[in-house]
């Protein structure tokens, strides 16, 4: 227990001093764990050779991040990216196996050793790019969108060469090996000692993988929102966020048994929940836990480096290293150039791949497991793969810092485009963001909806309204809104103090988005006023001003006389209103707060005064109006 | 049958609670049988008006009056605002616009000027009727035939004297006539303005 505990405070220390000092310093986030692993693993010494262990675990946190990445892309989207991903992935790994593997053979290797060190540095680290394009909203540019093209390719295109590899065995080495067949990414390794396909011939594998994913996709389309309807009507946060890792281990589960990826297989069930309602819930449940597994993969990178054969060998892993990445820098600019990536999306996507990446760690231990590259090749191999890695988060800052800025034209006009697609997130669709959403679809304005009743939500999806579950007081959930594009929040939910919360961490991320809040009573309009809200609207207010209305008609005063009588007294109310924020304080409850509870009292006696006629100068803006020439107000 | 014509009363008043002439002349209107009486600004308090309504008041009288105060020789904002709103082409006036071609219009005003003021070298240096052509103009696209506005000159002193019950008991009669068909259009037209004293009506109805 102890040792667990012990762990755990040593890496989490780590992540937390390191990350946000590498933040600080423009460096990401990936870099900041990766040298929080250095300092602990070789340097300190904290943590050692359970790293390996605790690398599988994390390693888990890709799968989820495919998830994530599912979750964003519909079905649709993903037909559409068909060519690039064929075309672009495809021949950016099949170009650089054969490049690397012409190079190895050039150092002497003989070519089943060569070809096995291709597939291994062919692949790209899905972790670190993804991570780091999302860190910098650049996924959405062509640059990400072909990055993430290739690293979906190589992630499916590691199934085939999982396949491939054991046939490559050297039988000189093959004593040595202990013929485990571990298998895959992410949990293969404890996938392949449960097996649904062992002893099964080829059609039959390929009949029971097609099943698994016809599960996945099927199982997503049909049984996942009635289900999720169920758990949501439970109206209990955490069993939600346990049924959505459930969802994301079965299905892992459901792959290795198979002999699939299981990070393709969690990318599917995500592109087939990419239309549910249940979306951005899903998406705020599994990001935590994605950004820690995540996190804690890089540390293990980080730790996991070998220094005393890193420093026997410097240079040659040095040199390999750079002439890795020059190579798979430049096989990338030629394909960027081919499929027409122009300006700063040509050099991110030439940058950002240009690694060795996590799967690489995977085939490597294949390898050598299958007696198909010697231990001692394969350790100084994959040093290159960490160092590699290592390296990536300087590339993104050569991006930054040197490309972006010769081009920062085109990026300006970029950003341009984002905001124009800005729309309107209402958060809370009862009686109050109803009439509000109804009004804006009407006129043509996209709405993003979240509401906290299951419900309500699929009410409203069968009216075609695009409605989303969740609890919009949670940040990371208005994040997956799209409070980053939108140009206007409406906070219509019941609850004063959520709204409030959401107010101001609206304003704090987004200080140019216009906020129009719900406010209970006065002292809620101050509130929200402090928090930064443009428009407050007092939830009764105006509902309650034409019940006035009619009750003064009632009484036969002449409607048009009403009308001039209201519009004073809600005039004066408002003016009473900003007067008194003045001397709010949120700290002082009102009734204490001696200067507004004797300002409050004033202005009631003004308002009573002028419209009871009493005070000198009563009804004046009333009477004025229309007097007859020569007449006084009587 | 009914023989009887359709009268409509639109009037527009916003200061009603000043008005001791509009009063009396809103008493009379409202008791007279086959005259509709609408007080436009108790109806669109708001300034929001019913296009449909009102034009299907405009199809199913076939005497519009409007009843005003003279505010800047015109009529009261909303009454503006009906006229923009309610006489539209393709309804009142343009292609296919005579839907209420052939209705007779008359405006009922009062003005706070005594009758002097209005003539040139006058404070107002125009006539009444004068002052009013763009009423009239309207009228005349919308192919009604104009009859000259009923008149109460000086209506604020009005109340003192004992113009205003002669002015309202010509109301009345002016009102029962245009039901009746019994006004002298022809006569009606060679008048600048219709006062109680000079209205031109007959005792029976054109044969």
């Amino acid at each position: 227990m102890t040792g667990l505990l012990f762990q755990a405070f040593v890496y989490l220390c780590a992540a937390v001093i390191a990350v946000p000092v590498a933040k600080r310093l423009g460096l990401g986030s990936v870099l900041g764990y990766l040298i929080a692993g250095i300092v602990i693993g070789p340097l300190l010494g904290l943590v050692g050779s359970e790293t390996q262990g605790i690398q599988h675990i994390a390693e888990f946190g890709v799968v989820m991040m495919l998830f994530l990445v599912g979750l964003e892309l519909e079905p649709r989207n993903l037909w559409n990216m068909r060519s690039k991903l064929l075309g672009l992935g495809g021949l950016q790994v099949g170009l650089t196996i054969l490049l690397v593997m012409a190079g190895a053979m050039a150092l002497g290797q003989p070519w089943t050793i060569a070809l096995a060190i291709g597939l291994v540095f062919s692949l790209s680290s899905t972790a670190i790019v993804l991570q780091t394009l999302n860190e910098k909203g650049l996924m959405k540019s062509d640059g990400g969108q072909s990055s993430f093209s290739v690293l979906l390719f190589q992630d499916i295109a590691v199934i085939p060469m999982l396949a491939l590899i054991p046939l490559l065995a050297l039988p000189e080495l093959a004593g040595h090996g202990d013929g485990h067949g571990g298998g895959g990414h992410g949990g293969g390794d404890h996938g392949a000692e449960m097996s649904l396909i062992t002893g099964l011939v080829g059609w039959q594998v390929a009949l029971v993988n097609i099943a698994a994913v016809a599960a996945v996709v099927g199982g997503g389309h049909y049984l996942s929102r009635p289900l999720f309807r169920f758990i949501a009507k439970a109206k209990l946060r955490e069993i939600f966020t346990a049924a959505a890792l459930l969802l994301v281990v079965a299905i892992a589960f459901l792959m290795t048994l198979v002999g699939l990826s299981p990070a393709l297989g969690t990318f599917l069930a995500g592109v087939v929940l990419a239309n549910s309602e249940f979306r951005h819930e899903l998406e705020s449940d599994i990001e935590p836990f994605k950004g820690l597994l995540l996190g804690l993969f890089f540390i293990t990178v980080g730790a996991g480096i070998d220094f005393g054969l890193l420093f026997d060998n410097i240079l040659a892993v040095l040199g390999l290293t750079i002439g890795l990445m020059l190579l798979k820098a430049l096989v990338l600019l030629g394909l960027a150039l081919v499929f027409k990536l122009r300006g700063a999306d040509q050099w991110l996507f030439t940058l950002a791949l240009a690694q060795a990446g996590e799967f690489g760690f995977v085939l490597l231990s294949f390898t050598v497991q299958n007696s198909v590259i010697p231990a001692d090749i394969a350790a100084l191999l994959l040093l290159v793969v960490a160092l590699s890695m290592l390296l990536t988060p300087a590339l993104f800052i050569l991006f930054d810092k040197v490309v972006l800025p010769r081009l920062t034209r085109d990026q300006e006009r970029e950003a341009d485009e984002i905001t124009e697609k800005g729309a309107a997130i209402i958060a809370g669709m009862g009686r109050f963001g109803q009439v509000i959403n109804r009004v804006l679809k009407s006129n043509g304005y996209d709405t993003v909806v979240l509401d906290v009743s299951a419900e309500m939500v699929e009410g409203f999806r069968r009216f075609g309204i695009g409605a989303f579950y969740g609890d919009a007081s949670r940040p990371d959930l208005l994040h997956s809104a799209g409070l980053a594009e939108a140009s206007l929040l409406v906070v219509a939910i019941d609850d004063v103090e959520r709204t409030t919360e959401i107010v101001k961490h609206a304003r704090r991320e987004q200080p140019d988005l216009h906020i129009i809040a719900r406010a209970r009573n006065r002292q809620h309009v101050y509130e929200l006023y402090k928090a930064g809200a443009n428009d407050i609207v007092r939830e009764t207010f105006d509902s309650a001003v034409r019940a006035s209305r009619y009750a003064l008609e009632s009484f036969g005063v002449h409607p048009h006389e009403v009308e001039k009588l209201v519009t004073v007294f809600v005039d004066h109310d408002r003016q009473a209103i900003r007067r008194l924020a003045a001397l709010y304080d949120p700290d002082i409850p009102v009734f204490e707060n001696e200067p507004y509870m004797k300002l409050a009292r004033e202005i009631e006696k003004e308002i009573e005064d002028t419209l009871s006629n009493r005070s000198p100068d009563a009804h004046e803006t009333v009477k004025r109006a229309w007097l007859p020439p020569g007449n006084t107000p009587d | 049958m009914d023989q009887s014509s359709k009268v409509l009363v639109l009037y527009a008043h916003p200061g009603q609670r000043y008005s001791k002439a509009n009063e009396q002349l809103t008493r009379v209107a409202n008791g007279i049988r086959d005259v509709t009486f609408v007080d436009l600004y108790a109806e669109y308090p708001r300034f929001k008006i019913d296009v449909a309504t009102e034009q299907e008041r405009l199809l199913t009288h076939d005497v519009i009056i409007f009843q005003f105060p003279l505010f800047w020789y015109s009529t009261p904002a909303l009454l503006k605002e009906w006229q923009d709103l309610v006489l539209e082409y393709g309804f009142a006036y343009g292609e296919g616009g005579d839907r209420i071609a052939g209705k007779l219009f008359l405006p009922v005003v009062t003005a706070g000027g005594p009758e002097d003021f209005y003539q040139p070298g006058g404070r107002n240096n125009f006539r009444l009727r004068e002052l009013l052509t763009p009423l009239e103009q309207t009228a005349n696209l919308c192919g009604l035939r104009f009859i000259a506005p009923y008149t109460l000159f000086a209506a604020l002193r009005a109340p003192g004297d004992s113009r205003l019950e002669r002015h309202s008991a010509g109301y009345e009669k002016l009102l029962q006539a245009l039901r009746d068909d019994r006004l002298d259009l022809e006569a009606a037209a060679e008048l600048p303005v219709l006062t109680a004293e000079t209205l031109p009506i007959r005792e029976e109805a054109k044969a």
